[in-house]
């Protein structure tokens, strides 16, 4: 017994790690700001920083005649913003944007539900693959391969011809704005690849928060007589509201500012990214860019207030 | 007498799991029906079968005369109080009392009024503006009663509602369940691993095991008469004495019952049946001593009043009781 036994309190250790550590005891408020300080200056600096002097650009406009920046303060770059074709570019990308969301939305909450209140063992590990696998592949890859399937040599095309449905193609594809020569210049095939790539950016929210939702309030819901489609209404969707309200922060804003997809696959009009991208590259004018990149901001903070105000995060 | 609850050889497996295992049994209206149990036994399960969260695999149930099999929760004139209360996180409590109303349609005037009354009847008046997550276990519990009982149920379900409870809570809700029982005459059916609870509650018990009913009875039949070594074990304590100290007393059974509180330390007296062994072991337990017997390799637990001197450890005694204090039972 003897031969073990210990100082009540034990030396202090030697070494600058061991007196680090107990210096960071004593100061446990030094060690948060040590730890959050690089993290905070990223932020704070770089990022918002360079957000902000982005903003300010806006508030410049550019010299017609020279195309030269003229720093000062005006508001005639937002009036050119506003101008009937800017407007027109606006209007197709929100549009677009929400119109992927809803869709996402309908698509992703069958399939979270089902891995949140279903999936087991390997069944959940096979939905991780499923829904991040194509995550891991290139953006691009995906796009042009989108591009060839929706052609009008596709594999759609093929599979419409052998099921003999392409009556029901080509009727949708003669429609007004939805249509076009083919699926992959039309406003249809933008809307495919871009629900098929933002999806998994919905799925996965969606499924934590019906993860954290417990199966007996389902059961609470039916014992008192609730039909199925009454508890999805009152109890699962307002349950699982924030994690498709996150879900659809990341399709809205993605499909606000991508300028990839609607390039590639669809009609030549604009987006709002590509927008931003032909202001800022080709004509140089980065005041009208800026002002374009404040659009999908404004939007997203109108939305956020909006969804707090129908309390999207009272169950958080 | 109206059926409130039968089930005629019902069974739910689960794989190879007999979570039910042919289950007799007829719950009485207006009865206050307790189904006691360890865990694992089948009685939550026999709970969700009553529910219809649960279908048989086998058997047939009637709820009030009719066929329960393939009928969803949501069409049974049956409620449930959840183990963990399962309330709505995100409707305020008095949301939560109207759901069922609201659901079936009730304007929102009258669901209003009716949740009210259900509050003030759980004697959580005025709490209605409040978040379950703002409101104590017990407090929680009653808003749950509340919530199933404004539906006015035929049948009420409870299962293991005061698990949650520390032990003082839990006796007065034992009490306010009883007197509101008795005075709304709603059939209750009580899912508890506690034999106390059950024992005070219950106006009738059935004790689970594996799946199976192994005894059911009035709580004086259960307590003092259990049929089975299981019983015997799990609802109090009751000696069980082995086939050949049954054969000495002059009966035939392979085991038999007999609670301690019936024997006592003295010589026979006339038509009583007496044992003769040594202490092994006494502990202190306020109104009573146990003193532990040791006949023939048996040990017998004897309660002796405190008032009585307790023999020494190693001392010879002579332990008595009446012949009818000792049961027969169906096992060793």
């Amino acid at each position: 017994m003897t031969a073990f036994a210990e100082p009540l309190v034990l030396p202090e250790r030697r070494g600058p790690a061991g007196r680090l550590s107990d210096f960071f005891w004593k100061h446990p408020h030094l060690l948060l700001t040590v730890m959050l300080a690089p993290p905070l200056l990223w932020l704070g600096v770089v990022y918002l920083g360079s957000l902000f002097a982005l903003l300010l650009q806006s508030f410049f406009s550019i010299d017609d005649f020279s195309g030269l920046i003229n720093y000062e303060f005006t508001l005639a770059t937002y009036r050119q913003l506003l101008s009937e074709t800017n407007l027109d570019i606006i209007l197709r990308t929100v549009t677009m944007a929400a119109t992927v969301t809803l869709a996402s939305a309908v698509i992703a909450f069958p399939i979270a539900y089902y891995a949140a209140r279903y999936a087991q063992g390997k069944w959940k590990v096979l939905f991780y693959l499923g829904v991040m696998l194509p995550l891991w592949s290139s953006y691009l890859v995906k796009i042009y391969a989108w591009k060839l399937i929706l052609a009008k040599e596709g594999i759609l095309t093929w599979i419409f011809e052998k099921l003999h449905l392409l009556w029901l193609l080509d009727g949708w594809l003669s429609l007004p704005v939805v249509g076009g020569n083919s699926l992959s210049v039309s406003y249809t095939g933008t809307f495919i690849v871009f629900v098929y790539v933002w999806l998994p950016f919905m799925i996965l929210p969606i499924q934590a928060a019906l993860e954290r939702v417990p199966g007996n309030l389902i059961e609470a819901s039916s014992d008192l007589g609730g039909t199925p489609a009454q508890t999805f209404r009152h109890v699962l969707f307002p349950l699982a509201l924030p994690g498709i309200v996150a879900g659809s922060i990341f399709t809205f804003s993605l499909t606000l500012g991508d300028y990839i997809i609607p390039q590639i696959v669809g009609s030549s009009r604009l987006f709002i990214g590509q927008a931003v991208y032909a202001q800022q590259g080709t004509a140089g004018n980065i005041p009208l860019a800026a002002a374009f990149t404040v659009v999908p901001i404004v939007i997203m903070g109108a939305y956020l207030f909006v969804a707090k105000r129908m309390g999207a995060f009272d169950a958080l | 007498m109206t059926t409130a609850v039968l089930f005629d050889n019902v069974s739910r497996h689960f794989g190879a799991v007999r979570a039910v295992d042919g289950v007799n049994l007829e719950i009485a209206e207006g009865e206050f029906f307790a189904m006691l149990g360890p865990s694992g036994s089948g009685k939550t399960t026999c709970l969700r079968l009553m529910a219809g969260f649960e279908q048989p695999t086998g058997g047939h149930i009637e709820i009030f005369g009719e066929t329960a099999e393939g009928v969803p929760p949501y069409r049974r004139s049956v409620n449930t109080v959840f183990q963990d209360y399962a309330l709505f996180p995100h409707l305020s409590i008095l949301d939560n009392v109207a759901y069922g109303l609201m659901v079936k349609g009730v304007g929102r005037e009258e669901r209003r009024k009716a949740a009210e009354d259900a509050l003030a009847m759980v004697k959580l008046p005025g709490y209605g503006t409040r978040r379950p997550g703002q409101l104590s276990g017990g407090q929680r519990q009653r808003v749950a009663l509340a919530r199933a009982l404004v539906n006015k149920p035929k049948v009420l379900l409870l299962d293991e509602p005061l698990g949650a409870l520390d032990l003082k809570l839990r006796e007065q809700m034992q009490e306010e369940l009883k007197s509101l029982q008795k005075s709304l005459g709603i059939t209750f059916v009580f899912v508890t691993h506690d034999q106390g609870e059950a024992l005070s509650m219950a106006d009738r018990i059935a004790v689970f095991n594996d799946g199976r009913i192994q005894q059911l009875g009035s709580p004086e039949d259960v307590y003092k008469q259990p049929k089975t070594r299981f019983v015997a074990d799990f609802v109090g304590s009751s000696n069980v004495l082995p086939e050949k100290i049954c054969q000495r007393l002059g009966l035939k059974a392979p085991s038999a019952s007999l609670r301690p509180e019936a024997i006592s330390i003295s010589t026979p007296w006339t038509g009583a049946l007496s044992l003769s062994g040594t202490v092994s072991a006494h502990s202190f337990l306020g109104a009573v001593n146990r003193v532990v017997v040791d006949v023939d390799g048996a040990r017998v637990a004897v309660a002796s009043p405190a008032a009585l001197t307790v023999p020494a450890v190693g001392s010879p005694v002579t332990i008595s009781f009446a012949a009818d204090e000792l049961h027969p039972m169906e096992d060793a």
